[in-house]
């Protein structure tokens, strides 16, 4: 019998799996929080982190070690134990909703059947570390943060949804290595271009929309400015962290930013054809292995670009009043992506047929 | 023993484990937390059955969506434990009597379904569809009135909700986001000239 199909082969390769996903997105985090801060001084004319390491390379590991060595300290009126188990939610959470994203054929530690269900009910779960941290630190800038932030995520979770049903309706999957290879064979074929070849571009009136539409929705899921009214440090200090130091901050911190790097995935996954190249390649005749690295270079560089974007986003855009989401939220965005559901089911049955 | 029967046994026991801690728990709060882990581990069992359609739906619908609300009021209320507990000697026997026979009824449903073979996993392997495509053809087709009727249901109560407590207080300023993009230097501003000096203008 073969050892990898064994419980303990089994175990093995998904505990590997899940060891090379992890250590991987954490290590890509550090630098992308590097580049997070060197786009936005670049924009308000600084030079950005630039003293630790060449070009400031290994600020992110500095700042890693201060969070860890300093003292974790819980409010004396907080609920401890909900205190501590929130951040660890938020970070558990966010890197759980990793197991589905293919980074490259076969490159996904759990290929379900409901991925993109999955992701949408893990990023749902996500809304619980924010609203436990805000009430467990029992002070009311907290809990102010935390309720804003949860009715925030709450509500673009509804326009993710649909927006998401649009794409499930065009690649007949809610696999998204299916969806993937569903927009394989050049950038004509994305679903961002209406997903499916020439005769499915009349699409790009629905579909263009609805990824800039998904964007804006995952940039206040993620409490990313200009939606970033749960810690509008303005108004609210910082949120629903306000009482979090050392590391359970830290855990806060690498959760989200683990959440903007997934949403970016999300998006090249969903909208761009993921790992699949934009123009097709097939005169290489590239070896098995390089092929596949060749795949996971697309993906970095697509995801590499929604990240450019997010980071962009927070240095230009200003932030949002909160009568404003939820009217941008429920008034606008439900309202369209329902809109262009229907449209696309139309589309789908009188023009593809089934 | 393999994987599946220790996931089953994690999961089952995490469920009885913290649906306990619902009744039990003090505060209010950590009993919805309770709720939720029990949902969540629900998810993980469904999954387990292969109706991993409805594990998903349930992690959505539920646990990420009507147990925030839950969560939500449970924070705002402002609880006074103590008086939470006074009448527990006096409500001891009605509530006594329903959990009896709720759990007879149980006992009976389980017992019937078991006698039948229902409980006896089947699966679909052979299918061409998965089970989220089995459970829309059903829903779709046979199902399709009472599917449409509770969704009518739905929207009933929604409206209701909203008509009963929506208010239009007079005299709030709301923003108009049109009239603001319309807006432009000819309807937007005047240019005032021969203000006296010591009057001011008149807005």
């Amino acid at each position: 019998m073969n050892f990898w199909a064994t419980p303990v082969g089994w175990s093995l390769m998904t505990v590997g799996g899940v060891m090379a996903v992890t250590v991987g997105v954490l290590v890509s985090l550090a630098f992308l929080l590097l580049a997070d801060r060197k786009i936005w001084a670049g924009v308000q004319m600084r030079k950005g982190p630039n003293v630790v390491g060449p070009f400031g390379l290994m600020q992110s590991f500095a700042d890693f070690l201060k969070f860890v060595l300093k003292e974790p300290i819980i409010p004396a009126g907080a609920d401890k134990i909900v205190f501590i188990i929130a951040p660890l939610i938020t970070y558990i959470l966010a890197f759980g909703s990793w197991a589905v994203i293919p980074f490259a054929p076969g490159w996904v530690v759990s290929n379900i059947n409901v991925g993109i269900l999955y992701l949408l009910g893990v990023s749902s779960l996500g809304v619980y570390g924010v609203i436990m941290g805000g009430w467990a630190s029992n002070s009311k800038y907290p809990f102010l943060g935390a309720l804003r932030s949860a009715a925030q995520m709450v509500s673009y979770e509804v326009s993710i949804g649909l927006i998401i049903l649009t794409v499930i309706l065009l690649a007949g999957s809610m696999n998204l290595s299916t969806i993937v290879e569903h927009q394989a064979g050049g950038f004509w074929n994305w679903n961002m271009l209406g997903g499916g070849g020439w005769k499915n571009w009349p699409l790009i009136v629905v579909m263009f929309p609805m990824m800039v539409i998904f964007f804006i929705s995952a940039l206040a899921e993620t409490n990313r400015p200009p939606f970033d009214l749960s810690e509008a440090e303005s108004e609210l200090v910082a949120g629903f962290q306000v009482e979090y130091s050392s590391t359970p901050y830290l855990l806060f911190m690498i959760g989200e930013y683990a959440n903007i790097v997934l949403m970016c995935a999300m998006l090249s996954v969903l909208f761009m054809g993921g790992w699949t190249s934009p123009i097709p390649l097939p005169f290489l005749h590239l070896p098995f292995w390089l092929s596949e690295v060749v795949s996971f270079f697309w993906m970095a560089v697509k995801m590499g670009f929604w990240f450019f974007m997010f980071a962009m986003v927070k240095a230009i855009v200003p932030r949002y009043r909160y009568d404003q989401l939820m009217r941008l939220g429920w008034k606008v965005f439900l309202p369209t992506s329902l809109v262009c559901v229907v449209a696309v089911s139309a589309w789908r049955v009188f023009v593809v047929g089934s | 023993m393999d994987l599946q029967a220790i996931a089953f046994y994690v999961l089952s026991a995490v469920t009885i484990g913290s649906a306990l801690m619902v009744v039990t728990a003090r505060n209010p709060v950590h009993s919805v937390l309770f709720l939720i882990t029990t949902f969540f581990t629900c998810a993980g069992l469904f999954v387990m059955l292969g109706a991993e359609f409805l594990a998903m739906l349930l992690v959505v619908v539920y646990v990420g969506a009507v147990a925030v609300l839950f969560l939500f009021v449970v924070m705002m209320l402002d609880v006074d434990f103590g008086s939470l507990r006074s009448g527990f000697a006096r409500y001891l026997p009605i509530g006594g009597v329903a959990a009896a026979v709720l759990l007879g009824e149980m006992i009976l449903v389980a017992s019937a379904v078991g006698d039948r073979g229902a409980a006896v996993t089947t699966h679909y392997g052979a299918s061409p569809y998965s089970n989220t495509e089995q459970i829309g053809r059903v829903l779709y087709t046979d199902y399709i009135y009472f599917f449409e009727a509770a969704g009518m249901v739905l929207l009933v109560a929604m409206i209701g909700a909203i008509v009963l407590t929506l208010r239009h207080k007079p005299g709030i300023k709301r923003q108009v986001i049109a009239d603001q993009t319309a807006r432009s230097a000819s309807n937007g501003m005047r240019i005032i000239t021969d203000v006296k000096i010591g009057q001011g203008i008149d807005a």
